[in-house]
């Protein structure tokens, strides 16, 4: 996949001479081993050399790099840690890649007020850690959160296991400052619960670096449960655990984290961390609750009910911390453990409405023999967000473009069966042409004009997120929109 | 009313550049800038579409009274979590486009927060679907909670998706006799603890703290507050005010001229005797014929002051809403020149300017 949608013709040398003007020469690399490093993001298989890296230190030379930038056509993309999964902060091959990384300072912490005020580097785990004194935490919590940045998470909208109870980062950010593509500071939101004029947080959170650069973040905090403790079910087949995760849902009980399990993911995962799982179920579904010790006890004991009436068949419960996080370590070592019985694996990242989860497993099998590739399921049950694992062999010929059409395929099921192209890591580079499976021609061309109203040279990471009317013609030959399937007589691929 | 109606209306404004005024139920035309245009009653446009319990979301048309909404999310347990004041016939795109929340939103989040996909009419006609039913999609930008207190001037909201909740199985209020500098203090010391807290008022010396959540946490959080010096209220006495505290029926909201300053939940209290009540954990104060230093004594201390209701006159002098940084004005006025180029949608309801 290349960035063709947009041309730009950059001068080498004169940027180089512009940047070094405004940036000592630490925060400069223009030599090619210096800018090896960030040839790409999480997502390995998409790569480009950019010609610049600029590593600000303050917002004024953020400022200065991107008014440089305006006024040379130069295309510029942010960079936090570089763990996107959909190639976000992939470089332009004409461009200049700036990195937050340098940004890593947590200004404040406010007890009272709960909340905090943190630079765009920091990593997302910091915040909690910096919380944690006066018991409170910042409730997203990817499962990079060790490594990846707050700038990352609000560009990306990231969630984690705890989503569906304390919310995405949208919800737990109250305020960002921006730098426009002109060099212009942007306050948007506000510490208060709301802020006069359009609501533009909720376009700039998740933008992917499309709209400005974040350079400083208020977040909400939240008091750090009591207690946690978690209940593991085995099933015999994956229908009945997700009907299970229904059945919880119906009951009126919204679990703290609600994760599933396929028998693929779980048998590449048992030998890895030992967490005790039940390696004959078909599927395994993990229910946390937490809050204080008496809310805890009396929503294990209705959970407990739920799935024992769902017809699990094994149910245990954690009994100590340290089990707890044994339960757990499996499935935040998923990604791991599939990487060590596969040379490369593909994560995938579509959502459903949970009631089809079962169709949609049942496709990815069939799928597995169409593909002659294998696939592991994780999977944030109770927000209906998949990470299907493709498993593949990079040094063998085709494997990776076969990948490629099997994760396209399960994207494109996912809209046609009610969901999205992407739960949490980004359209960025690799989903771009689902975009205009997902969306409608006139919704793509609304999305252009904020984009314009915003960056009108688009400037800021190009050939990203959304893509061009152009793209989506060539595309088209696969149009599916909202389940409304062209030629649906014919068989797919 | 079918969608194609209104399509063409717009489109037909479009052509005459002929402003309209969009309307649901009109519950809400005390509120924000002046307003022009031609009437164009979306109201007849109603109806549930979709409703799954366990996928938690529901699916309506504009005009749906919130009324129908709650009563179907009630029967099977389940609630709008920002408690929007259903206000005789208030509609779920009035609901959305005015973006304001009632007394749960310290705790579970605003009308925003809940905006999961919307059908957008744009201000030439085109219909948008942006967002969807799932409770995760970050492909694309948000527009759907972009729409949330737009007041109808990016496009016309002809059906949304809302995420909904569970009814949380207890419920109990405490009352306490504390003035109004005491009340914030505790509301934030109590903020940072695991209180299932779901809303808090404050009036007359008196604060009003609502828990919510499972029994066992409820009965704990009443021993550990009863030293405070909270005393339960029964539990009828407690429904009829947190309704007329959503409903604005509270003589607290009696007064004529009417502002809402959200502001920092720590923000100093002016000790102007103005003051008329504080909600959302000390973050939503209201003041009545408050002093002219209220809108600069508000962004000082890091929030905004909305002249929330009085004579149109007033507020078509004084704005409706905080005024914006020039860079944030531009940029509103692109955003909007990119959903409706003719201006024809609401003009002046948020801001003169646009
Ligand atoms: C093993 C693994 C597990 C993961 N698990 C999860 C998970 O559970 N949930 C989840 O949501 N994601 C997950 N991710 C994806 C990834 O960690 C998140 O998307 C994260 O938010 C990216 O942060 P980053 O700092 O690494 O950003 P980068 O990858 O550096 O950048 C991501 C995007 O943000 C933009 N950007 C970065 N900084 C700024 C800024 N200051 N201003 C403007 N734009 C900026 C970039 O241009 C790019 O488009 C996972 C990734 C890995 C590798
Ligand atoms: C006495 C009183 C007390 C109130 N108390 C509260 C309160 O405590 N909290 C609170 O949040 N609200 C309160 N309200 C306001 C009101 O009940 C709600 O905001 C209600 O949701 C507005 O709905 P409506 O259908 O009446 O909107 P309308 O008044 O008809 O319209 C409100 C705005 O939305 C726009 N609009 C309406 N429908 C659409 C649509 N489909 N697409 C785009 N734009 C649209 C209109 O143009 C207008 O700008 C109160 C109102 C009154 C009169």
């Amino acid at each position: 996949m290349t960035l063709s949608d947009s041309v730009f013709t950059t001068d080498r040398a004169a940027l180089a001479t512009r940047l070094k003007m405004i940036l000592p020469a630490h925060c400069l690399l223009t030599d090619e081993e210096d800018l090896r490093p960030y040839e790409c993001d999480g997502l390995t298989a998409y790569r480009e050399l950019p010609m610049a890296v600029c590593l600000p230190e303050s917002e004024v030379q953020v400022i200065d790099v991107l008014r440089t930038c305006h006024q040379l056509g130069v295309p510029v993309v942010a960079r936090g840690a570089g763990t996107g999964l959909s190639g976000g902060a992939m470089p332009h091959a004409q461009g200049v890649v700036l990195s937050m990384a340098r940004f890593n300072k947590i200004l404040q912490v406010d007890r009272s007020a709960r909340t905090a005020v943190v630079q765009p580097g920091v990593r997302n785990l910091a915040v909690s850690e910096a919380a944690a004194p006066f018991g409170l935490y910042y409730a997203p919590d990817p499962s990079s959160q060790i490594a990846c940045t707050l700038g990352g998470n609000v560009a990306e909208n990231s969630g984690g296991v705890h989503c569906l109870k304390y919310g995405l980062t949208v919800h737990n950010v109250l305020r960002v400052r921006v730098v426009s593509i002109e060099g212009e500071v942007f306050e948007i939101g506000s510490a208060a619960p709301d802020a006069p004029g359009y609501d533009l947080l909720a376009l700039v959170i998740g933008s992917e670096g499309m709209l400005g650069v974040v350079t400083e973040v208020t977040v909400k905090l939240v008091p750090k449960p009591e207690l946690a403790q978690v209940v593991m079910a085995s099933f015999d087949d994956v229908a009945r655990a997700g009907d299970a995760v229904a059945a919880i849902i119906a009951a009126g009980i919204i679990p703290a984290g609600l994760e599933m399990m396929d028998k693929p993911a779980t048998a590449a995962v048992e030998p890895y961390v030992k967490a005790g799982y039940d390696l004959d179920a078909a599927a395994i579904l993990l229910c946390e609750s937490d809050g204080t010790p008496e809310e805890v006890a009396e929503e294990i004991s209705r959970v407990t009910a739920v799935l024992t009436a769902a017809g699990a068949r094994d149910i245990r419960v954690s009994q100590s911390e340290a089990e707890r996080l044994r339960f757990w370590a499996g499935r935040k070592a998923a990604f791991p453990a599939v990487g060590r019985i596969t040379p490369d694996y593909y994560c995938m990242d579509g959502t459903i409405p949970r009631k089809r989860l079962a169709e949609m497993l049942a496709a990815i099998a069939a799928m597995e023999s169409k593909y002659q590739l294998r696939c592991a399921n994780v999977f944030h049950a109770g927000d209906g967000n998949l990470h299907p694992l493709i498993m593949y062999d990079a040094a063998k010929p085709g494997e990776w473009a076969r990948a490629e059409a099997f994760g396209a395929e399960i994207l494109e099921l996912s809209v046609a069966l009610g969901g999205s192209i992407t739960g949490e890591h980004g359209v960025g580079i690799e989903k771009i042409n689902q975009m205009c499976v997902q969306y409608s021609a006139p919704a793509l061309d609304a999305f252009r004009r904020i984009k314009a109203a915003f960056d009108d040279k688009g400037l800021l990471n190009p050939g990203k997120a959304i893509p061009s009317l152009h793209r989506c013609a060539e595309y088209g030959r696969m149009h599916v929109h909202r389940g409304d399937l062209k030629f649906p007589e014919l068989e797919r691929f | 009313m079918q969608l194609d109606d209104l399509i063409e209306r717009i489109k037909a404004a479009c052509q005459a550049h002929a402003p309209l005024r969009i309307r649901g139920a009109g519950s809400k035309d005390f509120y924000g800038g002046m307003l022009a245009g031609e009437l164009f009653d979306v109201a007849a446009y109603a109806g549930i579409l979709a409703y799954e319990p366990t996928e938690l979301y529901i699916t309506a048309r504009c005009g749906t009274p919130l009324a129908e909404i709650e009563a179907e999310l009630a029967g099977r347990g389940q609630m709008l979590a920002f408690e929007p004041p259903h206000f005789g016939a208030a509609t779920l795109g009035g609901c959305i486009a005015a973006g304001l929340s009632g007394p749960r939103r310290m705790t579970s989040g605003g009308v925003r927060d809940f905006v999961l996909g919307a059908k957008l009419i744009d201000g030439t006609g085109q219909v948008l679907d942006f967002g969807g039913q799932v409770m995760k999609n970050v492909a694309g930008y948000d527009v759907s909670r972009l729409l949330a207190g737009s007041l109808g001037t990016l496009g016309l909201i002809a059906e949304a998706t809302l995420k909904v909740l569970p009814r949380p199985v207890a419920e109990q209020t405490l009352c306490f006799d504390f003035d109004a500098a005491e009340s914030i203090a505790k509301l934030n010391e109590w903020g940072g603890r695991p209180l299932p807290i779901s809303a808090s008022f404050w009036f007359a010396d008196c604060l009003y703290l609502r828990l919510s959540g499972a029994q066992a946490a409820v009965d704990a959080a009443i021993r550990a507050l009863a030293q405070a010096g909270g005393k339960p209220i029964a539990a009828v006495d407690a429904a009829k005010h947190w309704i007329s505290v959503r409903e604005q029926t509270h003589p607290a909201f009696a007064a004529a001229t009417l502002w809402r300053c959200a502001l920092p939940s720590t923000a100093p209290l002016s000790s102007d005797d103005s003051l008329q009540a504080i909600e959302w954990g000390g973050a939503l104060r209201w003041y009545a014929d408050a002093p002219d230093g209220l809108r600069s004594e508000a962004a000082a201390s890091g929030g905004h002051a909305v002249l929330y209701r009085a004579a149109e006159s007033k507020r078509c002098l004084d704005g409706a809403f905080a005024p914006l940084s020039p860079a944030l004005l531009a940029l509103h006025r692109r955003l909007k020149k990119s959903f409706d180029p003719k201006g024809i949608l609401n003009p002046g309801r948020l801001y003169a300017e646009f």
